[in-house]
């Protein structure tokens, strides 16, 4: 069977079970509608939760973030998850224990205030119109990738399953449809990083691996990072290279911004009681650690085994980075997209990644975590 | 004033209590260990780093999860002892 042809169908079934679902958990009611009538067990919402907030810039680009910065990006992995604790604890509770659909009808109750309440509005669509544009970019890309059709062609598909989807089902629909996603997601995410973290450490469990040590020395493998990057001319991955206020407000406007979005707290009104408000929150958290846990451990491997590949031998010796000619496959499918580029500076047909300006290899950082298994093998 | 706000005054101390020390321990564990008191963390080793580095990469999400189910189950607690449980 063709490629084509394979997703086409593989896409097509995925279609049809998410249609399948809005149909079977069609709204008939208002709190259906906005808030899955209530009824949405606390272990379902959280995984739904967990799926509706990591979106590609949890599984894609973290993971090649941290890859690339080392400990600096630890900022993304607390600031996006620190975000729940406040949620859990200042807000998710409160505004479920208030009975409504949506967070301007409490304001607006609130504060007695009708022009408060318009004023909720705005904000809430400016947040969703500016978080849209971006998940829209990515429906395009996407499905104009998997039907082989033009961005605008795919974009349009892709709103147009959507719609259907979110109209028929509402909140009970997009909650089993969320669910469905985040088993999917998280399936791709950690079988890479256990295969990857068993061959490099022994350790199945790629969280206990990136603080074990290696299987090819015995030397701890942050250890062997830390070194083989340092005689690449790089600062250690360990260390901190930006300065420390800047990592805590950056850490603390992303917890903020984390409490604060609006598809993460209406998720919230969905649960039956308060008090299962409060355990969402955690197990939203539990679904989302696990791919957070997942990343460090990704993005470090990742490094290892690419600086590893493109520099076989001391880093003194003329022959010790890998010959262009000798490339590995991986490393020519990348080149294509121009998401990996190498340029020949000293003229001598070998690939050396450097430090500073000889450097002679750029590579994406969004390519990681798609590119790491076939790095790693 | 009635019993029934003496008793919700003290329900809502309580809760603000519990809220407090939460988030001291969840500031202490990422913006403390993770991030500024990690130069003092960076005798006690682990696995090939220090500490701090643990603390900001994995450590500080474990103890996120903790708090917000100790917090859970603390406010569960009081919603019976306050009578204001839903069940």
């Amino acid at each position: 069977m063709e490629l084509q042809t394979l997703t086409y169908i593989v896409v097509g079934l995925t279609f049809a079970l998410y249609i399948g679902i809005a149909v079977w958990a069609r709204a008939s009611t208002t709190g259906e509608f906005y808030a899955a009538g209530r009824g949405v067990h606390p272990v379902a919402n959280g995984m739904a939760t967990a799926a509706d907030w990591m979106s590609a810039a949890s599984f894609i680009s973290m993971a090649g973030i941290i890859a690339f910065q080392g400990y600096d990006a630890s900022l993304f992995l607390m600031g996006w998850t620190g975000g729940y604790v406040l949620l859990a604890m200042l807000l998710a509770p409160y505004l479920r224990k208030f009975g409504k659909f949506t967070v301007p009808e409490f304001i607006g109750d609130r504060f007695y205030s009708k022009t408060a309440r318009i004023v909720a509005v705005i904000c809430l669509i400016v947040a969703s119109l500016t978080y849209v544009i971006g998940q829209m970019k990515g429906i395009g890309v996407a499905f104009g990738r998997f039907l082989e059709v033009d961005y605008d062609t795919g974009l349009y598909t892709g709103m147009a399953i959507v719609f259907f989807y979110a109209v028929l089902g509402g909140m009970k629909g997009i909650t089993y449809t969320q669910i469905a996603q985040y088993c999917v997601l998280i399936m791709a995410y950690t079988i890479p990083a256990i295969f990857i973290s068993l061959q490099l450490t022994g350790n199945p469990i790629p969280q206990l691996g990136l603080f074990s040590n290696t299987v090819a020395d015995g030397t701890p493998l942050l250890a062997k990072l830390d070194q083989t990057i340092v005689d690449l001319g790089f600062a250690q991955y360990t260390a901190q290279k930006t300065n420390t206020l800047n990592l805590v407000l950056y850490t603390f406007s992303l917890m903020i911004g984390t409490a604060g979005l609006p598809h993460v707290i209406i998720r919230f009104f969905t649960v039956p009681k308060v008090k299962d408000a409060r355990s969402s929150a955690g197990w939203a958290l539990v679904f989302i650690s696990i791919l957070y846990t997942t990343a460090p451990a990704v993005g470090a491997m990742a490094m290892l085994n690419l600086a590893n590949t493109v520099q076989p031998g001391p880093v003194a010796a003329a022959d010790g980075a890998l010959e262009y000619e000798a490339r590995p496959q991986w490393f020519k499918n990348w080149e294509t997209t121009g998401l990996l580029t190498f340029e020949d500076k000293n003229g001598n047909g070998r690939v050396e990644y450097r430090k500073g300006d000889s450097n002679e290899l750029k590579v994406d950082r969004d390519i990681m975590v798609l590119a790491n298994p076939e790095i790693a093998k | 004033m009635s019993t029934q706000n003496t008793s919700g005054m003290a329900y809502w101390k309580a809760n603000v209590r519990l809220i407090t020390i939460s988030l001291v321990i969840w500031a202490v564990c990422s913006y403390g260990f993770g991030i500024i008191l990690r130069p003092l963390l960076a005798g006690i080793k682990i696995g090939g780093t220090d500490l701090g580095f643990w603390f900001a990469q994995q450590g500080s999400m474990i103890v996120f999860l903790v708090l917000i189910f100790f917090y859970a189950y603390k406010m569960n607690q009081l919603d019976r002892q306050f009578d204001v449980h839903e069940d």
